[in-house]
């Protein structure tokens, strides 16, 4: 399980799992874009809405809905990731795979083109939603749009892989610990307002967040200023950072759980 | 030649000895019969063997390869069945079989699994659900997936323990078959003591961790006083520790 070589045809097998899931289910596709679409409407009426009632001269769409949009995408990568992981557990799946010659960095790795599939599919709903109906210019953040993006995509992974290692630590039961992450995460990376306004406290965690950076970023492009390339890139070391992390961490629970015998027993939640 | 070496194999949860000290090969095209009462120990053997369990001490070479020292390698030439180990109840069979046979790397995985669903009369079953399979199709596609790679090792947890006789004596056939064309070894629990007698050219009683005997399951009986495979099985369950550990 912890060979360093990858096989392109193991990692595609995992990828092939998802797709005839999505394939063969219609109830999975809606999930893909339907809580997005929900959230761009909404969020889409509130700045319509601010726009009329604020001072003339501030356009709330591409500083509020540019953030929903941008930070639904990393939930969307997140939950890409840890759908596809419970998929094995609700199917109790891991004594298949893992008695199998498959390596972790195979499976994490599947996980990560299945999150990539399923998070473009929500994107482009978004995009098309926010840009068509509600007259976002997703593309006037400039070239700084594709940073943002591979920041927030890889803290997404990170997120997605560090909560399936929770899972997997602690059983099908600990499902419900993953859904509240972005939550718990928002009010620190400062979506909807500036670092500034938080206390200090909260202003030294969101350093350690890297869509922090982002979205300070972009409320800096909103503003008419520039972005800061070393913050931004400050972000994306911290969100590569993340990510060997979260693998780090689900790779030593698997072999605790190989060592305690809870892969094969894994419906058991616990071996007392 | 050995397809399995196990050589100490032990493993402790705390104070408790699961597998205790146990050693045994598998020859190239043997079938070998694991037996004991519940709790012996004999999942948790497998288990080790398979990978998803790490023994407290001893040593696992399959085809040669030590199992703790290049796992890839040892896995890819193993494969099992186990009726806890069902595929996904929501692929259907071809998917599943498609699934598996690129994780392990199955050679014209077309055609291989063509030839399995030919084999385990699932043609008709190809694109149905695994999940609403009845037991006997389940272990049928849990046995196509296990060859998928053609393994020299094959394991098989209990592969024929919901099934009715007639089917379970087809599968018996097909795995009799399977280890004779491929020479592939073949390591089988079961807790029928016919199908092991049948099917195996030998056995290994185990219990509390260890094994207390083995050889063939037709002269087995009578080197111990009993009539019957049966009668031994029973006489090793009601061992007292004691006379276990003698």
């Amino acid at each position: 399980m912890f060979e360093k070589r990858m096989s392109p045809r193991r990692v595609a097998a995992i990828v092939l799992r998802q797709y005839y899931l999505m394939r063969g289910s219609p109830a999975r596709v809606p999930a893909l874009f339907i809580w997005v679409a929900i959230d761009i409407v909404l969020w889409g009426f509130i700045t319509r809405w601010l726009n009329s009632v604020a001072t003339a001269g501030f356009n709330f769409v591409p500083a509020l809905l540019g953030a929903v949009l941008l930070w639904d995408f990393f939930v969307r990568v997140m939950h890409g990731v840890t759908m596809a992981f419970f998929e094995d557990v609700w199917t109790r799946n891991f004594l298949n795979l893992f008695a199998s010659p498959l390596t972790i960095a195979e499976y994490l790795a599947g996980l990560v083109f299945t999150s990539a599939a399923t998070s473009m599919v929500g994107l482009a709903f978004m995009l098309a939603l926010a840009m068509g109906v509600f007259g976002l210019h997703f593309f006037a953040y400039g070239v700084a749009v594709l940073p943002f993006m591979l920041v927030l995509f890889l803290f997404g992974i990170a997120m997605g892989i560090a909560g399936s290692a929770i899972v997997l630590r602690l059983g099908p039961a600990a499902e419900w610990f993953i859904w509240p992450i972005p939550a718990i995460v928002s009010p620190f990376a400062g979506v909807f307002y500036p670092l500034s306004t938080l206390p200090a406290w909260m202003r030294w965690l969101a350093r350690l967040l890297p869509p922090s950076y982002v979205f300070e970023g972009l409320r800096a492009i909103v503003k008419g200023g520039t972005i800061r390339p070393a913050a931004l890139a400050w972000g994306a070391v911290l969100a590569v950072v993340y990510v060997l992390a979260a693998c780090w961490v689900f790779t030593r629970i698997y072999r605790h759980a190989v060592r305690s015998g809870l892969i094969a027993r894994y419906s058991a939640e616990s071996l007392s | 030649m050995n397809v399995l070496s196990v050589v100490g194999l032990c493993k402790q949860y705390g104070a408790t000895r699961a597998v205790d000290g146990v050693s045994f090969d598998v020859s190239a095209g043997e079938i070998v019969g694991l037996l004991g009462p519940n709790g012996a120990g004999k999942t948790t053997t497998i288990n080790m063997l398979l990978g998803v369990l790490e023994p407290t001490s001893g040593s696992i070479r399959i085809g040669g390869v030590d199992l703790a020292a290049d796992r890839g390698a040892a896995i890819s030439r193993t494969n099992f069945a186990a009726v806890y180990a069902p595929p996904p109840g929501n692929l259907t069979v071809r998917q599943n079989l498609r699934v598996f046979g690129m994780i392990y790397g199955a050679a014209d995985l077309r055609r291989e699994i063509d030839e399995l669903l030919v084999g385990f009369d699932l043609v008709a079953k190809a694109d149905v659900r695994c999940g609403v399979l009845s037991s006997g199709e389940l272990t049928r596609v849990c046995l196509a997936k296990a060859m998928l790679n053609q393994p020299r090792l094959l394991l098989l947890d209990e592969p024929t323990a919901s099934l009715d006789p007639a089917t379970a004596r087809d599968i018996r056939e097909k795995i009799r078959e399977f280890a004779k064309r491929t020479a592939a070894g073949v390591l089988w629990t079961s807790h029928n003591m016919y199908e092991v007698q049948d099917v195996c050219d030998r056995v290994m009683f185990m219990s509390r961790g260890k094994i207390l005997m083995q050889g063939n399951p037709k002269t087995l009986p009578a080197e111990h006083g009993k009539n019957s495979l049966e009668e031994l099985f029973i006489a090793v369950a009601h061992m007292s520790p004691e006379q276990k550990d003698v």
